[in-house]
């Protein structure tokens, strides 16, 4: 039982990340129906940012997460104003930009491999913390968990904060819901965006650098795996729903932890993708999607 | 167009075909004066460092020797192969058919040198490489020994084997748990070695346990092998995810010896998380035998530096050619072969050493500790 207790834990941790990376996803999907392949890097770039803060310039941790916030916040922005509303401002279809997102994705991969820019080698990230377990009832604890759970509940409270109590969440939800009705009354429609852009990369770049300290090793591809479990997260829960991106990313996250410590880790991948197919099978909008009439 | 580009393809296969024609019988010629030596190795490319240790080892026993063997003067032929196969095979032809060499040393990694022996092969000149590890090197695809390749270091899985030894018998641990990359050669063969050797040491692997090179989380696998109380963890993987499977593993409680193989040795090894664990290597400049302190003292001397493995092993592999040489009293390449295989317990940096009927060293693995600050200690050798 504390066993099974533990691994959910596990799991837990493992979620949480997700979690962070997927509202990413599907703040970006709601408001320009557009899935950001690049969101995954944007990850690994802020998990490099942390580290390059933490290590280099010699800024404690939580200053070097901040940093790596705010420059994944520009990063995102600038992906979207040079990659993504030039199509956009054209009335490119949809698959255009689709197509630029996964350029992009792979653009970031291998230009940050370069050895000029981050370089490809593994790194190992030191010790952010000191090594600390409890044993709680049979439980073992690490600080670190306690770290990535608190930081994302936050994180995750702020967000809704945002979306629900600020005047430019209204304004993204308002977007969300009908672009071009939003720009009659009066909102900068391409201002959202970005700003929805800068909100979504900067959780991305707090879930890098949790990341990092939770599975200490970086290296410029890191942020595939992740990106593409985070983004399956968002589409199970439902894409284009908040809720449903962060229960998508705890059950993401269980799966995997409980198929590795129950069946095999060789069918971790596998089981979490299977469940994907069979939830899109019996609710193709996602557990928490909404089975909304297609807009004219 | 493609009616020219086919002719020329021809003729230029004629063209090769004649070039390998050519017996290179001739090239003990009697009464010849020098004795030409290859050596093939990486000397640009990300494998450098390998290539540019090896060579330096090599060059400082042929110094010592004074580049002479009896009355021969030795010369050595070397070539850059970056680490690319083709090229290691276009240096060996060159080498082998236009330079006359007696022997050829290296190639330095393992791709290379699996290229090389069918070139060695086919013109029966004997070839040794310092460094390659892979099995297959000496050996074909059929399980055939190929009869003219040799090499100075030990073969991946012997690693295993002696940590299995070392765990076994020094430190008297009866359970043990297997980690290893399941799309990776180098620790598949390590973890099988171990496991063989641990049990017919009378020890248990509890846990055998399989991971692929993109994982990262390691947590459920550790709070399950916790619950297994093993006393050793065998990790055979390189330097980056050893660190964080160790690290995977103290979080849940594990703090039982860990050991490796060589993949651990590198500067970005976690140590503070792995000091007190144990890895299999090549050689200790700590080891106070004398063939290792009078190498070690006069590496120094000649280059300023400590010389890695990769240096003791490319100077012990010319070492044992000039001995083969000498002891053969000619250049044949058949001749060579026998001497080379016959040698018997030649005084090594890297150990006592024979050859096996596989062409592999019979010798033992240097036992080193991991030290928090990142250095490891000579603790022992295994067999």
């Amino acid at each position: 039982m504390e066993h099974l207790l533990e691994q959910t834990l596990n799991g837990l941790q493992l979620g949480f990340v997700y979690a962070l990376i997927a509202v990413g996803y599907t703040m970006v999907y709601g408001i320009i129906k557009l899935i950001n392949f690049a969101h995954g890097d944007v990850f690994m770039v802020g998990a490099f940012l942390a580290y390059f803060g933490f290590t280099s310039w010699g800024l404690p941790w939580p200053v070097a997460v901040l940093v790596s916030m705010a420059g994944c916040a520009v990063l995102g922005v600038g992906i979207e104003r040079l990659a993504y509303r030039p199509l956009r401002a054209r009335g490119a279809p949809r698959i255009a930009a689709l197509i630029t997102a996964i350029g992009v994705s792979l653009f970031i991969e291998y230009f940050t491999s370069l050895n000029f820019v981050f370089g490809s080698d593994y790194r190992n990230v030191p010790r952010v913390l000191p090594d600390r377990r409890w044993e709680l009832g049979g439980i073992t604890v690490t600080n670190v968990q306690l770290l990535v759970l608190v930081t994302v509940l936050v994180l995750v409270a702020s967000l809704q904060f945002v979306v629900y109590r600020t005047r430019v969440g209204k304004a993204m939800r308002a977007v969300a819901q009908d672009t071009d009705a939003a720009r009659l009354m009066g909102i900068d429609v391409d201002r959202i965006i970005a700003c929805t852009f800068a909100l979504g990369s900067a959780l991305a770049a707090a879930a890098g650098a949790l990341f990092a300290v939770a599975y200490p090793q970086i290296h410029p591809f890191m942020g595939i795996m992740p990106g593409l479990k985070a983004f399956t997260a968002a589409v199970l829960g439902g894409i284009g729903s908040i809720p449903g991106a962060l229960l998508g990313a705890l059950v993401m996250g269980q799966v995997e932890v409980l198929t590795a410590a129950y069946v095999t880790t060789d069918f971790r991948d596998a089981i979490a993708f299977a469940l994907l197919i069979l939830v899109l099978l019996l609710r193709p909008t996602g557990l928490l999607g909404k089975t909304a009439p297609e807009k004219v | 167009m493609k009616r020219i580009l086919a002719g020329f393809l021809v003729a230029s296969l004629f063209a090769l075909a004649a070039c390998g024609g050519r017996s290179p019988a001739g090239r003990s010629g009697a009464g010849a004066e020098t004795v030409k030596i290859g050596w093939i190795g990486p000397l640009s490319g990300a494998n450098k460092t390998y290539g540019e240790s090896a060579k330096r080892g090599v060059e400082l026993a042929l110094e010592e020797a004074g580049y002479k063997v009896g009355d021969l003067t030795v010369e050595l032929i070397a070539g850059d192969d970056r680490s690319d196969s083709t090229e290691a095979v276009n240096l060996a032809t060159k080498m082998m058919t236009q330079d006359r060499v007696a022997a050829i040393i290296g190639p330095v990694t393992s791709g290379s040198a699996i290229a090389v022996s069918a070139i060695a092969e086919t013109y029966k000149v004997p070839m040794i490489t310092a460094t390659a590890t892979a099995p297959k090197v000496t050996v074909n695809d059929d399980g055939k020994r190929k009869p003219f390749v040799f090499r100075a270091c030990f073969i991946d899985p012997f690693q295993g084997q002696a940590a299995a030894n070392f765990a076994s018998r020094e430190l008297g641990l009866k359970r043990a748990a297997v980690f290893y990359d399941k799309g990776n050669d180098y620790t598949i063969g390590l973890a099988e070695a171990f496991r063989e050797t641990f049990e017919a040491n009378g020890g248990e692997v509890v846990a055998w346990q399989s991971y692929s090179s993109e994982d990262t989380d390691f947590s459920a696998i550790m709070t399950n092998v916790a619950a297994l109380k093993p006393d050793v963890l065998y990790l055979p993987d390189y330097y980056g995810r050893v660190s964080l499977i160790a690290k995977a593993a103290k979080d849940k409680g594990i703090n039982v010896p860990m050991l490796g193989g060589d993949g651990w040795d590198s500067p970005d090894l976690d140590s503070a998380t792995l000091a007190g664990g144990y890895v299999t290597a090549h050689y200790s400049e700590q080891d106070q035998r004398e063939a290792v302190q009078q190498f070690a003292t006069r590496f120094q001397e000649r280059y300023g530096e400590r010389p890695d493995s990769f240096a003791a092993l490319g100077y012990d592999a010319a070492k044992l050619l000039l001995g083969a040489i000498e002891r053969a009293g000619s250049t044949d390449g058949e001749a060579l072969r026998a001497a080379l295989q016959s040698t018997q317990d030649f005084p090594a940096v890297g150990g006592q050493l024979s050859f096996d009927e596989w062409g592999n060293p019979i010798k033992s693995a240097a036992l080193l500790q991991v030290q928090a600050d990142g250095s490891y200690k000579y603790i022992t050798n295994v067999d």
